[in-house]
């Protein structure tokens, strides 16, 4: 697992040669983040439902770690974001970047969900509450989109600028894939990392219950 | 279908008998909401124009509902109503339905007199402004109520409503500010239902998740 984590951030350093400007580097970075992040809250989502349909209780640490996932590579998307901001516009934060706002309101959302956890005692009460609420952190992810477009036409009529389409020459599209496939996998890495450690607290505890 | 909606209608009726007898969620909202809308005259500069005042308007609405939302789930919690509702031979998804209408009702309320005060104080209010109210308090009473359910059964309460609350009213936030200030408000109101029909729907769906033990 640590070596497929090690592969990955060997793989970022590589596409970094073939493009244009110094600032435009960023890009790689950033969007892969964010799509990882989108990635985790909608793995999060899909096991917040295998838990209430199913009832299958090991997806309450897999939605949980996930979305602490999704969390850190969300503050991450700000962060890159905010200084790709100050490099290509000289301001650290802009309310017409759309992704940005949704980022912004997502990671609202989902720190709420620790809260959440933190203030519920254990139990099956608190895994089914945070499942629910994972799960409308998917839906508000399209309609906080859709929003923050109607706000958009509201508050700035006139669009300042423009995202980067996705017309990219071969090779730039090549080094985003494979940033892409780096961060997923990193991401994926530390998820079972993490995974695998809750999973031992959790053991751990019920061993030390027992023994009491 | 008939049991149903005879449930709901029997859960609403208890909310709205007993705020009626203890009058205590009703006049506190009233209040509230006007005092924060003379507040917010000396927070606007004198010259701010009617984006403030309508923008103000709504955030007034939605801390209004706050208030509200925290207090329909207090009884339930301090005097174990919730588990006499959850005995009940009722399908679980009707208390959430009646405790929405019920806070829709309070909601209503409220707005009878904030949007007269509104009007007084500020800038007379248009048929899109109401319809805009009308819808978003249909969500916020929707979203409120499920996420009231899961605040109470938490430590802090008060502290969590709010902040599980706000991302998911900042689409409400848009919808009626577009609604109130856009020049076609159509838009934003039928996103506002938009809001609405997903946000039901998945409330109705998962309180039954969210109250069980």
């Amino acid at each position: 697992m640590l070596l497929t984590a090690g592969l990955g951030l060997a793989l970022l350093w590589a596409p970094e040669d073939a493009d244009q400007g110094p600032s435009q580097r960023i890009f790689y970075i950033h969007v892969p983040i964010a799509l990882t992040a989108y990635a985790c809250f909608g793995w999060a989502a899909w096991k917040a439902f295998r838990l209430l349909w199913k009832g299958d209780d090991r997806a309450d640490l897999e939605s949980y770690t996930a979305v602490h996932i999704g969390v850190i590579f969300g503050l991450l998307t700000l962060v890159t974001g905010s200084i790709w901001a100050k490099i290509s516009w000289g301001v650290w934060w802009t309310w017409s970047e759309r992704q940005l706002v949704l980022f912004l309101i997502l990671f609202l959302f989902y720190s709420a969900y620790f809260m959440l956890r933190y203030s519920t005692e254990p139990g099956p009460r608190r895994a089914r509450t945070s499942a629910v609420y994972a799960l409308f952190g998917a839906v508000l992810l399209p309609v906080s989109f859709l929003a923050i477009r109607l706000a958009d036409q509201l508050l700035h009529p006139t669009p300042l600028f423009n995202r980067d389409g996705p017309q990219m020459s071969a090779s730039m599209f090549i080094s985003f894939c494979v940033c892409l496939a780096a961060m997923l996998t990193l991401a994926g890495a530390i998820y079972l990392i993490e995974l695998t450690g809750k999973r031992i607290d959790a053991r751990l505890r019920e061993l030390r219950e027992q023994l009491a | 279908m008939i049991g149903y909606l005879s449930d709901v209608t029997a859960l609403a009726r208890k909310d709205l008998l007993v705020e009626l007898r203890s009058r205590d969620t009703v006049p506190a909202m009233l209040l509230f909401v006007v005092a924060t809308l003379v507040v917010f005259h000396f927070a606007l500069p004198d010259d701010s124009s009617r984006l403030a005042a309508a923008g103000m308007l709504w955030i007034a609405l939605l801390f209004t509902a706050l208030l509200a939302l925290v207090r329909s789930f207090v009884a339930e919690r301090d005097e174990a109503v919730i588990d006499g509702l959850l005995l009940a031979p009722c399908d679980r998804s009707a208390i959430w339905l009646g405790k929405t209408l019920s806070v829709f009702a309070f909601l209503a309320l409220a707005e009878a007199v904030a949007l007269p005060a509104f009007a007084l104080f500020y800038e007379p209010v248009t048929w899109e402004l109401i319809a805009g109210v009308a819808l978003a308090n249909i969500g916020i009473a929707a979203v409120g109520t499920l996420l009231g359910a899961m605040a109470a059964a938490s430590r802090a309460r008060e502290l969590l409503l709010p902040l599980l609350f706000l991302p998911l009213a900042i689409p409400l936030i848009v919808g009626g500010v577009g609604a109130t200030l856009a020049e076609n408000p159509g838009r934003y109101l039928g996103f506002l239902g938009l809001y609405d029909l997903i946000f039901a729907i998945l409330s109705w769906a998962s309180f039954e998740y969210v109250v069980t033990e």
